[in-house]
């Protein structure tokens, strides 16, 4: 499977992750979102920002609790929260904000 | 929520038996593993050419393996006490997700190749050739069971049911037809050590982290150590509780016994993983393979005791299976499992489930509790299959059963049980588990929560439960996940060590 955004083939996995993360980018960003049917806006950028961070420095993403921690330092306290998380990506952070941002799906007991 | 795509059961707090719908979920179908996820583990990247001889050559070694199989096979008379067991049954209306049909699909394949009537006489015994339709059903409905073992408490002969759906899954995966996400999965705990994919230093960052979250919520240094050589007890937990809400509650939990107790334990980066999925595909030697990592984490930094975590079929393959597998109590007579033997402190149980550790300093008064931190809370237990019908606690009959609900009630002050049918040995499936957790068969999912969720719907309605516990980190994922769809808070479940650790007291002045 595979979307085009202007010429550019990005390859998907059959769960529409990319199989490439080094061809993530923004615009595809847009469209993985819009296909999650999520709204992107600053602060949903902030998550998948840090993120790809987090992954490039450990080659995983981060456990909830680490990404709800850094959320509240960036975003204010009142948002470092799992409920927070979940009402920026209803699907669950863990999937969904890894799916948008280019990283492969968490697996596990999860 | 989003709308889901397929309809979701009406609860009335109770479970009837559906009528049967024809089919109703041969279009579930989660992902095949792909070439390298199957090579990966020494299987065949794809269906292979000779699969009907492969399959059945694979069907005639295991059949001679395992006598069991064989008896299962043969024993059953089609009584029908198994139809309306099955929580995947139940909620999809499948007849072929009646337990006795399920197995069907493979017993019709075994009259027809491996019995003298069937072989001649086809047609009057009900036995099939094994065709790729065959083959296809095997591949969508044994991975409709999660193998939880319910129908086989019903059964008058006791056939075990999971043991057919692991046999199909075995033959299978020789042909080259794998799932993906257990396959997946069993490949990353042999290339990092977990589930998760969750690398050493990740996994060192994330503990750093929740010690300064449990500093600064109790202002106590509990400290969450790993690879620490000399430690007394090595904790073995399943990967979700480092990653997870709300698993990681529990490890917090799990934490604060040992600091309370004065319990020296470490974690491991080599072995951070209870979970054994090669249990799940019926398949021996990953299974061994999974376990021996534990081994090697156990000798290497010298511990005395292993600790298992909340898992649930972690804990049947510690329970019933370390000891042969690895030498984790008597049966293995390698020399590593001898040394491991010699090792292991012989006055505590060997593999020891947290529920036990903790238990035991309960009755010792070795910890303490404060109920009062749970009021807010009105509790109700999930026995999760593979505790429940596939192991003991505490070394009593019916331990598993009493010990987490003891602990449930040393620290809190509401407890309410569901429906005698649903819990105990009798109790339903969370509708994930077996190798089923997976965003592919969400419907199945859903649907197979069913029974569950009726259950838990007739006690916050009757006693306003508002928090599931369980030990299982299969049963929390998929609850998070399921109890909106039934319009429930996904907050609503959490662990026995998440009670625990907000009722414990640190203070050792106290």
């Amino acid at each position: 499977m595979a979307i085009e955004i202007n010429g550019k083939t990005y390859d998907t996995d059959e769960e529409g992750y990319l199989t490439d993360l080094s061809q993530w980018d923004e615009d595809v960003a847009k469209v993985l979102a819009a296909e999650e049917k999520v709204e992107m806006t600053d602060n949903h950028w902030e998550v998948i920002n840090f993120l790809r961070e987090y992954y490039n420095e450990f080659q995983i993403a981060p456990a909830v609790r680490v990404l709800t921690k850094a959320i509240g330092k960036k975003l204010g306290p009142d948002k470092g929260n799992n409920k927070y998380l979940y009402e920026l990506f209803p699907y669950g952070p863990a999937k969904q904000a890894c799916k948008i941002g280019g990283l492969p799906k968490p697996t596990g007991c999860i | 929520m989003a709308a889901s795509k397929f309809e979701v059961p009406e609860l009335k707090g109770y479970t009837t038996i559906p009528l049967l719908q024809k089919g109703a979920s041969a279009n579930i179908k989660s992902f095949l593993a792909n070439e390298k996820i199957q090579e990966d583990l020494g299987f065949p990247g794809e269906l292979v050419e000779d699969w009907h001889d492969k399959a059945i050559e694979k069907m005639g070694e295991l059949l001679g393996k395992y006598r069991g199989l064989r008896v299962f096979m043969d024993a059953c008379v089609h009584c029908g006490a198994c139809t309306d067991k099955c929580h995947y049954y139940l909620g999809t209306r499948d007849p072929k997700n009646m337990p006795v049909a399920r197995q069907d699909l493979m017993r019709q394949v075994y009259r027809r190749y491996f019995t003298f009537a069937g072989k001649f006489f086809p047609k009057l015994v009900g036995a099939r050739d094994l065709t790729r339709e065959v083959l296809d059903d095997w591949y969508s409905y044994y991975y409709q069971c999660s193998e939880c073992r319910r129908c086989s408490v019903y059964c008058p002969y006791g056939i075990d049911t999971a043991e057919v759906t692991m046999a199909g899954r075995e033959i299978l995966d020789s042909v080259g037809m794998g799932q993906k996400y257990t396959n997946e999965i069993l490949g990353k705990v042999h290339r990092i050590g977990n589930n998760l994919g969750l690398p050493g230093p990740a996994l060192v960052d994330t503990l750093e982290g929740l010690e300064e979250d449990i500093e600064a919520d109790t202002g106590f240094a509990v400290k969450l150590p790993i690879d620490v050589k000399g430690a007394e007890v090595l904790l073995i937990t399943p990967s979700a509780d480092f990653f997870s809400e709300p698993h990681v509650e529990s490890l917090i939990g799990y934490a604060k016994v040992f600091h309370a107790a004065g319990i020296s334990w470490t974690l491991s980066s080599m072995s951070s993983e209870a979970g054994n999925f090669g249990m799940f595909i019926g398949n021996y030697e990953q299974m061994h393979k999974v376990a021996l990592r534990i081994r090697q984490a156990a000798l290497e930094l010298g511990v005395k005791r292993i600790v298992v975590g909340e898992c649930g079929h972690a804990w049947r393959v510690a329970y019933s299976f370390w000891n042969t597998l690895i030498g984790v109590g008597a049966g293995a007579d390698d020399p590593f499992a001898k040394m491991l033997q010699k090792q292991l402190d012989p006055r505590y149980p060997q593999p020891a489930h947290i529920c036990e550790v903790t238990y035991d300093l309960l009755q010792q008064g070795a910890i303490k509790m404060d109920k009062e931190a749970n009021d807010h809370r009105i509790i109700t237990f999930h026995d999760s299959c593979n505790v429940a019908r596939g192991s003991n606690m505490g070394g009593i009959p019916g331990g598993q059963f009493i010990l987490p609900r003891e602990i449930i009630k040393s620290v809190a002050n509401h407890f309410y049980d569901m429906a005698p049918e649903t819990v105990f040995e009798g109790t339903f499936c969370c509708g994930g588990g077996g190798g089923l957790l997976t965003d592919d068969l969400m419907e199945l999912r859903v649907k197979g929560a069913m029974p569950r969720m009726n259950a838990l719907k007739s006690v916050v309605d009757t006693h306003q439960v508002n928090f599931m516990a369980t030990i299982c980190a299969i049963c929390k994922a998929q609850f998070t996940k399921v109890l909106p769809y039934y319009e429930f808070e996904m907050s609503m479940v959490g662990g026995v060590h998440q009670l625990v650790s907000s009722a414990i007291r640190l203070d050792p002045n106290k």
